[in-house]
C-alpha cells in the first residue's frame, strides 16, 4: 500500500511535467505545476511518514511539518510569479478570450 | 514488490526533472524558467523522500524540509526581481 502511494505521487509529478511541456502559455503551466507536482510530493512524504510510523515504530514530526509547509507555500509561490507574470506583460494564450485583470487595471489607470 | 515499486518511483520522478529541464532551456519568457525551476525543486524534495525510503534510513528528513524552504524562498525572490527590479527595497527617506 505505500508503494502504490510512493507510485501515485511518481506518476502525479510525471503528469504535472508533461503539462508544463505540452501546455501553451505561462498560467496554464503554472496551473499544471503548482497542483499537480504538490499532490504528487504530498502523497509521497505522506507515504514516507506512515513508512517509518507503521514499519519501524518512528514517528517523525518533521515529516509532517514539511507536509504542511509544501501545502502552505507552493500555491502562494505560484501566485506570486503569476502576478509578477501578467505585471511585466507576458501575454496569455491567443485563443483565450477574457482578461479581467487587465481590464480593470486600464480603468484604473483612465479613472 | 515494495522495492521494485519504488525503484521505478525513483525513476519516474528522475524522468520528469529531464523533461521540466527541457522548458528551464526553452522557455520563451523569465516567469516560464522560474516556473520550471520551481517545479524541479519540488520534484527534488520528492526525490529525496523515496532515496530516503530506498536507503532505509531517517537521516534525509531535515534536507527534505530545507530544500522546501529554499524552493519557496527563491520562488519569492525571483517573482520580486521580475517584477519591481529589487528584490530587497530600500527604506524610505
Amino acid at each position: 500500500m505505500i508503494g502504490v502511494l510512493v507510485l501515485i505521487g511518481a506518476l502525479l509529478s510525471l503528469i504535472s511535467a508533461i503539462g508544463v511541456i505540452r501546455l501553451p502559455d505561462v498560467y496554464t503551466r503554472l496551473h499544471a505545476s503548482t497542483k499537480a507536482a504538490t499532490l504528487g510530493v504530498m502523497c509521497i512524504l505522506l507515504a514516507l511518514f506512515l513508512f517509518f510510523g507503521l514499519v519501524d515504530g518512528y514517528v517523525s514530526a518533521r515529516i509532517l511539518l514539511a507536509i504542511l509547509f509544501v501545502f502552505a507555500t507552493a500555491p502562494v509561490g505560484g501566485h506570486l510569479i503569476s502576478r509578477a507574470a501578467h505585471n511585466t506583460g507576458v501575454s496569455l494564450w491567443e485563443s483565450s478570450t477574457q482578461d479581467d485583470l487587465r481590464k480593470k487595471k486600464t480603468k484604473k489607470d483612465l479613472s | 514488490m515494495f522495492h521494485m515499486l519504488i525503484n521505478i518511483s525513483a525513476a519516474i520522478i528522475a524522468l520528469s526533472i529531464l523533461i521540466t529541464l527541457y522548458r528551464v532551456i526553452t522557455g520563451p519568457s523569465a516567469p516560464d524558467r522560474v516556473v520550471a525551476l520551481d517545479m524541479i525543486g519540488i520534484n527534488l524534495i520528492s526525490l529525496a523522500a523515496v532515496m530516503s525510503l530506498i536507503l532505509n534510513t531517517t537521516a534525509f528528513l531535515e534536507v527534505i524540509l530545507l530544500l522546501a524552504i529554499l524552493a519557496f524562498i527563491g520562488t519569492v525572490g525571483f517573482s520580486k526581481f521580475i517584477e519591481k527590479g529589487v528584490v530587497i527595497e530600500r527604506k524610505r527617506d
